[in-house]
């Protein structure tokens, strides 16, 4: 033979993608060409987390050389229509905000140009007035009654509730002899592809039809919603993906709305327009894990086997509620008991809306908001009752004997022993040891702990589950939604070679040479043989609403649908050279490129040579083989089925086991996590490709190291979004992430074609909570919520603080969240308060004292409009400031309320100043707070405090050296530190 | 994320470069490595309408000693200087703390110089300048004129130097005998900006103590040779001294905290 293996399949060979993207020849969409009079675009975004939007004056930017177009809201709205969502509520999503924006980074106006330069060149010339309103972060304050509502019509923020009992709970509680429970907060994070979202759209007048190239995820149930948006039938968008994706973690499905507006425009101007978007605008505003508030308890008996739970989760999906959501919080449903045989089950599901980035899918989709606070409980059981977490965890796992296994919530696991690789992954794992090296560390007096983590790892999911959201009866009138379909084309060409086509765009994950793997075992060739093509075009390209890469769903989905359309393929080719070497089909074997009698060896035919016949002579083909060129196969599990009355779904087909553990130790002084073992031990069902495997659990490993340590798209209890560059997102780096240990056992899924099982998502489930039971152990406490922060961390293991010594004040602590700058100075000139009275209500000399003023114009007593540059050192921006007066006590007291708006953000002011006679002079104090959004705060909030102090202090400043109180100075120098001075 | 207009001067020479800035004021700024001018200014976060590259003026890209200083021209890249032979033993303070700035990709790019003239209240050049006393040379059409660092560092990202000045070099005074040195840094990861970073200089006469990331400039403090509780009242008085405050990355409290822990470890390296 040819020294191929016995099956390609479970072979690590090397990727057939790899020396493309290696070199450098990766065909990303902002690589690829254009076509001549293209048009870029730029968007304009919020500074404001909730406000009305009152006016936006484009005619400056309009009359910049080389723009376009200026497009706001109201333009785009005459054109498409409201994104549909998966819950009926009075909430209106669009692709840009037309009278109120509900987030920062929310689109306001989109400038089209002849260039991207020029474009961003016209945004800083766009006028937008808002009326500011209270915004609401945090999902649980979001509830309260007096809570600034962000969609009038919904009355309040709570946009869908649900509760379910499954078994009896109650009585299981009643019973129990323990009721131990948890809460936490799961803080929100993302999945950040190295390539951001981009989208190039044309329109055709003529065909009333747009074409559109995005570097899409997928799922393609967001092209009926893209359609339906645009207002044209589903063949009337066209919706191609570039070869080549820079990464996406779910991410890039949340491209839609962008797709909508950039198509918009297109039709527009009538012009192909592309735009790319930057990482600000990513990290702002393109999408978000949810974060969810989740309290859970559990009844326990006495040797810790869990009889029941009763979750409480509370989602917070953000300003909107885009298609899918609230999936995140529905698509675990079938999965809430976990790896544990929990028979009775109680769930209240709330879904909220607060003024952040709408959130969407992201990998691990829902499961590390639910294995969080599960194995956080696993681990307080043990804490609670004394007992070895392991025990823990062995006495309640699913017993193997007792699969396909259907859970309290319905769904049904496919294959498992968990018991199994708990023992393999404790015995190849090294836990004795590592428990030991704790106990040494302890004795040591050093901060060491362990954390388990045992996750059941949901794959292929059933369209179905999001309709759980829905009542029974809802259900009903909506009519059945469930199943999950993959499908796959395999051709043959004229001279004989194979190629394959599927519904499911890769970011760089593999998927070509896998197929290339699968298929060349089912003819018989090399991989090498097999060209597989993954770029997509919804035009001419198989596909369905279900199709697309998520949920895991490619290795036990879509490459087991390619086998199918392979195998197909194949008995046809097998009759034809049947018929040919007069022998029956079933004797023939497709083996090392040729197709041999297995009677016979003698028989031989080469496979490229029948594999060709159904070209070269299509009279020839024996009865009822038809065509033998070419296969679709549209593979649909029966397995997932709808949710039943009693709201039990089978929300996922595949089920797959992941059991981490890990030892951390803190440092003392640095409050720095430091990995010391993680062990993480899978059952994906068969392996196709151990080394993918290998490389899905590190990266799955490196983005929940992220989750659990480093990243947070923060927000300010005002609003602002303060993560918005890669110096405060922070991704783990070659330098943070450890090596890990990785075991495999195999249990092959009997619902799949191939035996595998999903395994991209596991480690962003286990890893966070596996970590986080690690340093709850090492610290010895109960609550613990992400990120785990050296500052957090460091606070646990310390005690009180050392007090201020005499003559300092000890500053209250703030809450978290509390973005604002408060701060004060005082200072003594020479004239009198009446003087300086006087000077402070007089706009000329006011235009003076404001630093960078450019005239101040005083629109009655007490109100003065100014426009300003405003900036510290060399960060300036030009502002428009509005101030007013109140509390006006002539001469000694005044308030001075004001806010500003820029190309840089946004500013919200309030200050005090007193003046007190002071010998022939005046003592003038003052005291300020100050809030600042938009971009400025997204990308610099650390430098806002120093650079806040310093302007401030430089109109004080001003306002002592006119009044004629400070000395002459002859340098810049000892002008700077008379303003610091003052500012302190 | 693209800049807007702006003119882009290449200065052949210093007089070059200052006639520039003579011209246009503060409406020019020097490029050298541009690590942190070029994202601000595809940010948009600064709108010079003239950039001035310095970089091809040769003078400027040299290392020399003198009277017991190390003097750094303004073209000089982070990643030269760390390469120096004998650093160690010329200057082991900036010797220690260059691994810190930034990363190997940024300091082949940025200059000395330009971190300097950024005054980030974190970093770690401006830090290693006010530890030791060191000082910023700068020059413009008018004059010549030399800022000590102490008072060079004004506040975030706020020096003393007038528009039309610009930085020639910075001097860093060289080891001196029977003086110890030591520098320590905590950030969330490798390379990000500094939550504390404290660099500590210990003779025979005392301690001088500087901090970086917590006050708005790198602040130095100096100690007789103190020991036990007394240098533990001494860190916690500086600690609060400096007024830290909450930030994404770390609270207050956490920075006072690493001044007295970190401050200690560094002063008692410097002493050993």
């Amino acid at each position: 033979m040819d020294g191929s293996p016995a099956t390609w399949v479970g072979q690590s060979i090397e990727r057939v993608e790899d020396a493309t993207l290696l070199s450098g020849r990766g065909r990303y969409i902002d690589d690829l060409g254009t076509r001549p009079g293209t048009l870029h675009a730029a968007i304009l975004r919020s500074s404001h987390a909730h406000a009305a939007i009152e006016a936006i004056e484009v005619a400056a930017a309009r009359a910049l050389p080389g723009v376009a177009a200026v497009l706001t809201g109201t333009d785009l709205a005459a054109i498409t229509t409201p994104l549909v969502a998966s819950v009926r509520a009075p909430i209106e999503a669009r692709a840009m905000a037309t009278d109120r924006v509900r987030y920062v980074g929310e689109p306001v106006a989109v400038v089209v140009a002849a260039d991207r330069y020029i474009a961003e060149d016209a945004l800083d010339l766009i006028e937008v007035t808002y009326r500011p309103r209270l915004a609401v972060v945090d999902p649980e304050a979001a509830l309260a009654p007096a809570a600034p509502v962000l969609h009038d019509g919904l009355g309040g923020n709570l946009a869908s509730e649900r509760a379910f009992t499954y078994g009896d709970p109650d009585a299981a509680f009643a019973q129990a002899p323990h009721r131990i429970s948890i809460t936490s907060r799961y803080p929100r994070n993302t999945g950040s592809p190295i390539e951001t979202y981009g989208v190039i759209a044309e329109y055709d007048p003529h065909e009333d039809a747009f074409d559109v190239l995005a570097n899409f995820q997928g799922p393609f149930s967001i092209h009926a919603v893209v359609a339906r948006a645009l207002a044209v039938p589903g063949n009337r968008l066209r919706l191609r993906m570039p070869p080549d994706s820079g990464g996406s973690f779910g991410v890039k499905q949340g491209v839609a709305p962008y797709v909508v507006l950039i198509a918009a425009a297109a039709r527009l101007v009538g012009r192909p327009v592309k735009w790319i978007e930057d990482r600000l605008e990513h990290l702002a505003a393109s999408v978000a894990a949810t974060n969810r508030v989740t309290t859970l308890s559990a009844a326990v008996d006495r040797d810790g086997r869990v009889l029941a739970l009763d979750w409480d989760q509370l989602e917070d999906c953000g300003a909107y509620l885009r298609a899918p959501e609230p999936a995140t919080l529905y698509r675990m449903h079938g999965n809430m008991t976990g790896a544990y045989a929990i028979r009775h089950v109680k769930i209240r599901n709330r879904v909220v809306l607060t003024n952040k980035t709408p959130t969407g899918l992201v990998r691990g989709f829902g499961g590390p908001q639910v294995y969080y606070p599960l194995e956080r409980l696993m681990q307080r059981i043990a804490v609670e009752l004394g007992l070895d977490p392991i025990d823990i965890i062995r006495r309640n796992l699913i017993p193997a004997e007792t699969f396909p296994y259907r859970t309290a919530t319905g769904a049904l696991y496919d294959s498992g022993d968990y018991a199994h690789a708990l023992d393999i992954a404790l015995r190849d794992g090294g836990y004795q040891a590592l428990c030991e090296k704790r106990d040494h560390a302890r004795a040591e007096g050093r901060l060491y702990g362990i954390g388990i983590a045992a996750v059941v790892e949901p794959s292929v999911s059933n369209m179905g589950y999001i309709t759980t959201v829905l009542t029974a009866a809802e259900r009903r009138k909506a009519g059945p939604k469930n199943g999950a379909q993959a499908n796959a084309t395999v051709s043959l060409d004229p001279l004989g070679a194979v190629t394959v086509q599927v519904a499911s765009v890769p970011q760089g994950q593999g998927h070509r040479t896998v197929l290339a793997q699968v298929i060349a075992d089912v003819f018989g060739l090399r991989p090498i043989d097999i060209r597989v093509i993954t770029d997509l075009d919804t035009a001419k390209d198989a596909w369905s609403i279900a199709s697309g890469n998520y949920s895991s769903r490619f290795a036990p989905a879509v490459a087991g649908a390619a086998k199918l359309a392979a195998e197909k393929l194949r008995a046809r080719l097998a009759r034809i050279a049947a018929s040919q070497l007069n022998t029956l089909a079933d004797d023939l074997v497709f083996a090392g490129g040729k197709i041999t009698s297995r009677c016979n060896p003698g028989l031989v035919l080469p496979f490229n040579r029948i594999a060709a016949t159904s070209h070269w002579a299509p009279g020839t083909m024996p009865d009822d083989v038809g065509q033998a060129i070419r296969e679709t196969v549209f593979w649909t599990p029966p397995e997932l089925t709808a949710p039943t009355e009693a709201d039990e779904v089978n929300s996922s087909l595949c089920h797959g086991f992941i059991l981490d553990f890990c030892g951390v130790e803190i440092d003392r002084i640095t409050g720095k996590a430091r990995i010391d073992k993680y062990v993480t031990m899978h059952d994906c069902g068969t392996i196709l490709h151990p080394g993918m495997v290998d490389g899905q659990i590190r990266g799955g490993f490196a983005q929940g190291l992220g989750a659990a340590v480093f990243e947070e798209l923060a927000y300010g209890d005002d609003g602002a979004f303060i993560a918005g560059s890669f110096a405060d997102y922070l991704l783990p780096t070659a330098t943070e992430v450890p090596r890990i240990d990785i075991l495999h056992i195999a249990t092959p899924s009997p619902f799949t074609p191939l035996g595998a099982k999903g395994v991209g998502e596991g480690n962003c489930m286990s890893t966070p909570v596996c970590l986080a039971n690690a340093v709850a152990d090492a610290l010895g406490v109960a609550a613990i919520d992400l990120p785990l922060t050296p500052a957090k961390l460091a606070a646990l293991a310390r005690g009180d603080e050392a007090p201020p010594p005499a003559g300092i004040a000890s500053t209250k602590a703030a809450k978290p969240g509390d973005r604002t700058l408060r701060g004060a100075g005082e200072t003594t000139v020479a004239a009198s308060p009446e003087t300086l009275w006087a000077m402070l209500l007089d706009p000329d000399i006011l235009a003076g004292l404001i630093p960078g003023s450019h005239g101040v114009r005083k629109l009655s007593d007490t109100r003065f409009q100014a426009t300003v540059t405003l900036g510290i050192g060399p960060v300036k921006g030009k502002y428009r400031a509005d101030v007013s007066l109140a509390d006006l006590t002539p001469p000694r007291e005044a308030t001075l309320t004001g806010a500003i708006t820029g190309g840089l953000g946004s500013g919200d002011g309030r200050g005090c100043v007193t003046l007190t006679p002071d010998g022939a002079g005046t003592a003038i104090a003052y005291t300020y707070e100050v809030a600042v959004g938009g971009k400025i705060a997204s990308i610099g909030d650390r430098l806002l405090d120093g650079a806040t102090k310093i302007i401030i202090g430089q109109f004080f400043a001003a306002l002592a050296r006119k009044a004629g109180g400070s000395k002459p100075t002859s340098s810049r120098f000892a002008r700077l530190r008379a303003w610091l001075r003052i500012g302190r | 994320m693209k800049p807007p207009p702006f003119d882009y001067l290449r200065a052949d020479s210093i007089d070059e470069a200052l006639a520039a800035l003579h011209q246009h004021g503060g409406d020019a700024r020097v490029l050298a490595g541009g690590q942190s001018l070029v994202p601000m200014l595809n940010m948009r976060l600064t709108r010079p309408s003239v950039l001035v590259d310095i970089m091809r003026v040769a003078s400027l890209g040299e290392i020399t000693t003198q009277r017991n200083e190390l003097i750094v021209g303004a073209a000089v890249r982070q990643a030269t200087l760390q390469q120096r032979p004998g650093l160690a033993n010329e200057v082991p303070l900036l010797a220690a703390a260059l691994p810190w700035v930034g990363h190997w990709q940024t300091r082949a790019r940025g200059t000395i110089c330009g971190s300097a003239a950024h005054a980030d209240p974190s970093a770690e050049i401006p830090l290693c300048l006010t530890a030791l006393g060191g000082t910023i040379r700068l020059r413009s059409r008018r004059k010549r004129r030399t800022v000590p660092a102490e008072t060079f560092f004004a506040g975030t990202m706020l020096i003393d130097k007038d528009d039309d000045e610009m930085i020639e070099a910075v001097t860093f005074p060289m080891r001196r005998p029977n003086t110890g040195y030591a520098f320590a840094e905590v950030g969330r990861r490798h390379g990000d900006f500094a939550m504390v970073a404290c660099a500590a200089m210990v003779d025979v006469a005392g301690i001088r103590l500087a901090v970086g990331g917590v006050a708005d400039r790198p602040t130095a403090r100096a100690f007789p040779l103190l020991e036990g509780s007394a240098l533990d009242d001494a860190l916690n008085e500086f600690a609060w001294a400096l007024e830290a405050r909450d930030d994404l990355h770390a609270t207050a409290r956490y920075r006072r905290d690493l001044v007295r822990q970190l401050g200690r470890q560094v002063i008692e390296a410097a002493r050993s």
